[in-house]
C-alpha cells in the first residue's frame, strides 16, 4: 500500500490537472497594494500611539525614562501588592535596583509552571513593540526567559524601548527570526465567548502593564 | 433615445402596473420605449437552484431579443444582475467545457447594455428629480441584487426624495435579506418566512404607509406576508411612485 | 461524552424546529448583531482594506495552485526544525495517528486548543474510544463539551448560549470534570471567565500532552501560527512536552512575509480586533522552552476532493473567522446546529458539501441553505464568492443527489415554454382568466404549499403586461400581431 503521504499529494496533483506545470515561480506573484503603515508618526508620537493602542485593549501603559526606569517598576511591583516576581536570567540588573523584599525567581530550564504558579508578577523586556496594533512581540530572547515566564503569572510587566517601536506589522516582521518561538501580546487576557462581549482576563495575565522608556537605551 | 424594455417574467404575468409605469415614466422623460415582445425569463430561478444547462437557451434568447438596442432597461435589480453577473458565466463555462465561444460572446455582449431602472434614471439619463408627485410615507428596502451584486447604493433613495409630496422613512435593517431568494422561499420556507417576518415588522415599525423596494419579487414575498397577517403597509414598486404625478394617478398608485 | 453531527436531518427540516426556538433567536441575533457593528467599525479603520483582502485572496489562490509544492516545503522545514510530519488522508487516518502518539507517551490525558480539524475529524470521539480523556480548554469550547452539547459557530461555538445558560452548565457540570464552580456563581461574563480560569488551571499545570490545530503553516520556514485571546492556547502550546498539531492541507501560507496580511485580515474580520490578545508562532522545537516533542499532522479528509471543482476550490482559501456567519440572515435565524456540521453558515454550506461529498441528505440540503443575499461575500476577507460556490453546488446536487427528478422535469417544461413566446403569452392570458378562482392558499402539497403555507398568493391581474402593450403598440402604430410573430 502506498503512504498516505504519497495517495494525497497524488490526489492534490489530480485536483490541480487545470494548473500548468512549473514551479510556483511560474505564477505572477500575488499583488501586495496595501500600505506598509497606516501611520507616519516617528519619535513620540509613534510612541503615544502603542500607548494609545495598548492602553485601548485595556493594558495599563507607563511612559519613562531609563533613569527612572528602576523607581518606576519597584512601584509598579508595590501597587500590586506583589511578594515575587519571576524574572528572566539576563534581566538587566538596573531594573530591579529599587525593588526590595521581594522574592525573585530566576528562570532557567528547571524553573516549574507549578512554582511560577505562585508567583504574583513576571517582569521582563520584549523582542519589539507594534504601535498600529498595540502588540509587544517576546521571543525568547535577550530579557526574555522562556515562553511559560510571562504566562502562568498572573501579572505581565513588560518592558519596551523607543528603538523597539515598529510602526506596523508590515515593518515589524522583517526584524523578527521566524526560527525563534514568538508570542504576540495585544492587551490582557481576554475572550469574547460569552454574548460576544469582549470581556478582559481568562487564563493569560489578567494584568499587563507596559513600560515604554523613552530615550536612548543604556 | 430608444431603449428596450426588459420587463422580467414576474413583473408581466403578476405586475402588470409596474410595467405600464415604467413605459409612462420613461415616455414622460423624453425615451423611446420598446417592449420586444419576444421576451420571457432571464434564466434566474433556474440558474440559482442548479439548473445552468437549462438556463443557457434563455440567455441565448434574451441576446437575440435585445439585440440592437443601445440600452435594455429593466425594474428588477435581480435579473439585471443575472444578466450582468451569471451570463458571461455561462459564457465561460460554456468555453471551459468546450462547448462553443457563441454564449459567451452573446453574453458579453448583453452584460454592459442591461441596466436596472433606478440605474439608467440616474446614470444613464442624469435625472433624481423625475418630475413625480407621490404623497404619501414611504420606506424603502433595498434589495440584495440591487445593493450587492449592482451596487444601486443610494440612487432609489435620491430618486424617491425628490418627488414631491413623499416623506421617506429610514427602514431599520434596510440591508437585511428579505428572505424571498427565488426557490429558497419554497426550499427553506421556515427560515425565509422568519426573515421575512423580521423585515416586516421592522416596516411597520416605520410607520409608513408604503413599503417601497425595486424588485417585485421581493414585494411578493413580503407581500404575502403582510396580506396574510392583514397589515396595512402597501408593498409598491419605486416605478410606480415615480410614474405617480399630481395630473396622472393611476390605477395603481394608491388615493391621496 | 459529546455528541456528533450523525443523524441530523436535512437543514430545511432541522431549520423548520429552531427557527421557532426562541430562545435560541434572541441569543443569536444579540450576539451577531453585537459584533457584525463591531467589524464594520475595525475594517472601516484600515483604508487599505480592499487591497489587503485582494492580497489575501491571491496569495491562498497561488498557494492553492501549487499545493503539492508547498506541503513538500513545509514539511521538509518542519522536520529540519525538529518536528515530526504525519500525513492523514482522512479522519480515520488522522484519528488513529493521534491516538497513537498520545498513547507512546503514557498519557491518558490530554489538554486542547480549539480546532476544527479536530472537530471536522471527531478526535474527541475517537481518543475516548481509546481511552484517552481529551479537555477542550477554550471557553466555549468548554461550554459546549460541559454541556454534552454541540458547536454552532466557527469562533464561539456556545454562541446559542446566553450568560444564564453558561452559568447552569458551570454549576450543573464542572464538578464532573475537575474543580466545581465557585459557590455563588453568577452569570456575570468575568464571574464566568475566572471560573474557567480556576477550573482549567490544575489541568494546564498537569498536561503532559496538548492537541492544537492550526491558523496558518508558513511553508518556507516551518512555522505554525496559533491566534486566540484568553491564554488557553498559550498554556496548551507552551507546558506540556508534547504537542500534536492536526492542521488542513490548505492552511499553508508560502512566505512569513504573507502573515502581515493574515495577520491583519483575520483578527479585525473574526473577533473586531486590531490584533488578537495572544498569537503564538513556533517553528519545530526549542531546546528547553516549550514542548520537547513536536508532531504535525497534515489533514487531507476531502480537501483534495474540494481543490479539484475550479469553481469550489475557492473555499479552501477559508481562514475561519467566521464573519459570514455573523452577517447571514439564515444562519442568525436556523442556528449553527441547522447546519448538520462543525462548520455552520454560509463557509458551512460550501465547505461541508464539499469535504464531505453530496450523498447524504443533509449535506445535498446545504448548498441550498441560503437565499444568495451576498451579505458572506461582502464581509470575507479573503473574497470566497460563497454564492457563486453556492449555486455550483446546486448544479452538482441536482446531477449527482437523488431525489431531484421531479423538479428537473418541471424545470424543463418551464424551460421549453419560456423558450416559445407565443405558447408563453397565451399561458399568461389563461392563468389571467382563472384569476377569479385563485384562492388565498393552495391545499396542494410540494413548493405551492410551501409558498401558501406563510404567505398569500400575489392575485393575479387581469391581464398581462403584454397583451396592454400590443393593445396600446396597435393604438400606436396601427398594425397587429407583434406577439404572434414573436419567435
Amino acid at each position: 500500500m502506498t503512504s498516505a503521504r504519497d495517495r494525497i499529494l497524488a490526489k492534490v496533483r489530480a485536483a490541480l490537472a487545470d494548473v500548468p506545470p512549473g514551479p510556483p515561480d511560474a505564477d505572477p506573484p500575488a499583488t501586495r497594494a496595501y500600505r506598509t503603515a497606516h501611520t507616519e508618526a516617528t519619535g513620540p508620537a509613534l510612541l503615544a500611539l502603542l500607548a494609545e493602542n495598548l492602553a485601548d485593549y485595556r493594558a495599563v501603559v507607563h511612559q519613562t525614562t531609563s533613569a527612572r526606569l528602576p523607581e518606576l517598576l519597584a512601584e509598579i511591583l508595590r501597587a500590586h501588592g506583589s511578594r515575587s516576581v519571576a524574572v528572566p536570567a539576563d534581566l538587566p540588573p538596573e531594573w530591579l535596583a529599587a525593588t526590595h523584599d521581594m522574592t525573585r525567581l530566576i528562570d532557567s530550564p528547571d524553573l516549574t509552571a507549578e512554582q511560577l504558579n505562585g508567583v504574583d508578577s513576571a517582569l521582563t523586556g520584549c523582542a519589539l513593540a507594534i504601535a498600529e496594533t498595540g502588540t509587544i512581540v517576546l521571543d525568547a530572547g535577550p530579557a526574555q526567559g522562556r515562553r511559560m515566564l510571562t504566562l502562568v503569572p498572573d501579572h505581565h510587566i513588560c518592558v519596551i524601548r523607543a528603538d523597539q517601536v515598529a510602526a506596523s506589522l508590515p515593518q515589524a516582521l522583517p526584524r523578527l527570526d521566524p526560527t525563534r518561538p514568538q508570542t504576540w501580546i495585544s492587551g490582557p487576557s481576554a475572550t469574547s465567548d460569552i454574548e460576544l462581549e469582549r470581556v478582559e482576563g481568562v487564563h493569560g495575565p489578567r494584568r499587563l502593564e507596559v513600560v515604554v522608556v523613552s530615550g536612548r537605551p543604556q | 433615445m430608444r431603449v428596450a424594455l426588459f420587463l422580467t417574467c414576474v413583473n408581466d404575468a403578476l405586475y402588470p402596473d409596474t410595467g405600464r409605469a415604467v413605459v409612462t415614466l420613461l415616455e414622460r422623460l423624453g425615451v423611446d420605449v420598446d417592449f420586444p415582445a419576444g421576451q420571457t425569463c432571464c434564466g434566474q430561478p433556474q440558474y440559482n437552484t442548479g439548473y445552468r444547462r437549462e438556463t443557457e437557451p434563455l440567455a441565448r434568447r434574451m441576446a437575440e431579443v435585445f439585440a440592437g438596442y443601445e440600452y435594455v432597461v429593466t425594474p428588477s435589480g435581480s435579473c439585471a444582475a443575472m444578466v450582468r453577473d451569471n451570463y458571461p458565466r455561462l459564457g465561460a463555462r460554456a468555453r471551459a467545457e468546450a462547448s462553443g465561444t457563441e454564449l459567451g460572446r452573446a453574453a458579453e455582449e448583453l452584460a454592459p447594455r442591461t441596466v436596472e431602472l433606478t440605474e439608467f434614471l440616474v446614470d444613464v439619463l442624469g435625472v433624481t428629480d423625475v418630475g413625480a408627485y407621490f404623497p404619501h410615507t414611504v420606506t424603502y428596502h433595498p434589495s440584495c441584487h440591487g445593493l450587492r451584486l449592482l451596487g444601486l447604493g443610494d440612487r432609489p433613495l435620491r430618486l424617491l426624495r425628490a418627488v414631491r409630496g413623499l416623506t421617506l422613512i429610514e427602514l431599520p435593517g434596510a440591508e437585511e435579506c428579505c428572505g424571498f431568494g427565488g426557490t429558497f422561499a419554497v426550499k427553506n420556507p421556515a427560515v425565509s418566512t422568519a426573515m421575512g417576518l423580521d423585515k416586516i415588522r421592522n416596516a411597520l415599525s416605520t410607520g409608513a404607509e408604503v413599503l417601497c423596494g425595486a424588485d417585485n419579487s421581493c414585494l411578493m414575498h413580503l407581500g404575502g406576508l403582510l396580506r396574510r397577517q392583514d397589515r396595512p403597509v402597501r408593498p409598491l414598486h419605486i416605478a410606480e411612485i415615480l410614474a405617480a404625478t399630481e395630473h396622472e394617478r393611476t390605477e395603481t398608485v394608491m388615493p391621496a | 461524552m459529546s455528541r456528533t453531527f450523525l443523524g441530523m436531518p436535512p437543514f430545511p427540516k432541522a431549520a423548520a424546529v429552531s427557527t421557532r426556538n426562541a430562545r435560541l433567536r434572541a441569543n443569536l441575533t444579540r450576539a451577531t448583531h453585537t459584533i457584525r457593528d463591531k467589524r464594520a467599525r475595525a475594517v472601516a479603520e484600515l483604508d487599505d482594506w480592499a487591497e489587503l483582502r485582494q492580497s489575501g485572496r491571491e496569495i491562498k489562490d497561488r498557494t492553492l495552485r501549487h499545493l503539492d509544492h508547498y506541503l513538500l516545503q513545509a514539511e521538509q522545514a518542519v522536520t529540519a526544525a525538529g518536528g515530526t510530519v504525519h500525513w492523514a488522508a482522512d479522519a480515520a487516518e488522522a484519528n488513529r495517528i493521534v491516538a497513537d502518539l498520545v498513547r507512546a507517551t503514557g498519557e491518558s490525558e490530554v489538554v486542547k486548543v480549539k480546532s476544527m480539524a479536530t472537530q471536522e475529524i471527531g478526535l474527541n470521539e475517537a481518543l475516548a474510544a481509546e481511552g484517552i480523556t481529551a479537555y477542550e480548554t477554550d471557553l466555549a469550547e468548554l461550554i459546549v463539551q460541559l454541556a454534552d452539547d454541540l458547536p454552532s459557530h466557527i469562533l464561539v461555538p456556545a454562541i446559542h448560549r446566553n450568560r444564564g445558560e453558561i452559568r447552569d452548565i458551570f454549576r450543573g457540570s464542572m464538578a464532573r470534570w475537575g474543580r466545581p464552580a465557585p459557590e455563588g456563581l453568577t452569570d456575570n461574563p468575568a464571574e464566568l471567565a475566572e471560573a474557567a480560569r480556576l477550573h482549567l488551571r490544575e489541568k494546564f499545570l498537569r498536561a503532559k500532552v496538548a492537541v492544537s490545530g492550526a491558523n496558518f503553516i508558513v511553508a518556507e520556514t516551518g512555522t505554525l501560527v496559533v491566534v486566540e485571546s484568553e491564554g488557553n492556547g498559550r498554556m496548551c502550546l507552551t507546558l506540556p512536552e508534547t504537542l500534536i498539531s492536526v492542521v488542513g492541507i490548505e492552511k499553508l501560507v508560502p512566505s512569513w512575509q504573507d502573515l502581515e496580511v493574515f495577520l491583519q485580515l483575520l483578527p479585525r474580520s473574526s473577533t473586531a480586533e486590531r490584533m488578537n490578545p495572544y498569537t503564538s508562532l513556533w517553528t519545530g522545537t526549542t531546546p528547553s522552552d516549550g514542548p520537547s516533542n513536536f508532531h504535525l499532522v497534515l489533514l487531507d479528509n476531502g480537501r483534495s476532493d474540494t481543490l479539484a471543482d475550479q469553481v469550489g476550490r475557492q473555499a479552501l482559501r477559508c481562514i475561519r473567522c467566521s464573519a459570514c456567519l455573523n452577517v447571514c440572515p439564515v444562519y442568525e435565524r436556523a442556528g449553527g446546529h441547522a447546519y448538520g456540521s462543525p462548520y455552520p453558515g454560509p463557509i458551512g454550506a460550501i465547505l461541508t458539501p464539499q469535504l464531505r461529498g453530496l450523498q447524504n441528505e443533509v449535506d445535498a440540503s446545504l448548498p441550498y441553505a441560503s437565499s444568495l443575499c451576498g451579505a458572506c461575500y461582502e464581509v470575507c476577507p479573503v473574497a470566497i464568492d460563497i454564492p457563486e460556490v453556492l449555486v455550483q453546488l446546486r448544479e452538482r446536487v441536482v446531477e449527482q443527489a437523488p431525489g431531484h427528478r421531479l423538479e428537473r422535469a418541471a424545470m424543463k417544461s418551464a424551460g421549453w415554454l419560456l423558450d416559445h413566446p407565443a405558447v408563453y403569452s397565451a399561458a399568461l392570458r389563461t392563468a389571467g382568466k382563472a384569476r377569479g378562482l385563485q384562492p388565498r392558499r393552495l391545499p396542494l402539497p410540494g413548493p405551492a404549499k410551501a409558498w401558501s403555507d406563510s404567505r398569500d398568493l400575489p392575485v393575479l391581474p387581469e391581464r398581462p403586461f403584454r397583451d396592454w402593450w400590443n393593445r396600446r403598440d396597435d393604438r400606436n402604430h396601427g398594425h397587429t400581431g407583434k406577439d404572434d410573430a414573436a419567435r
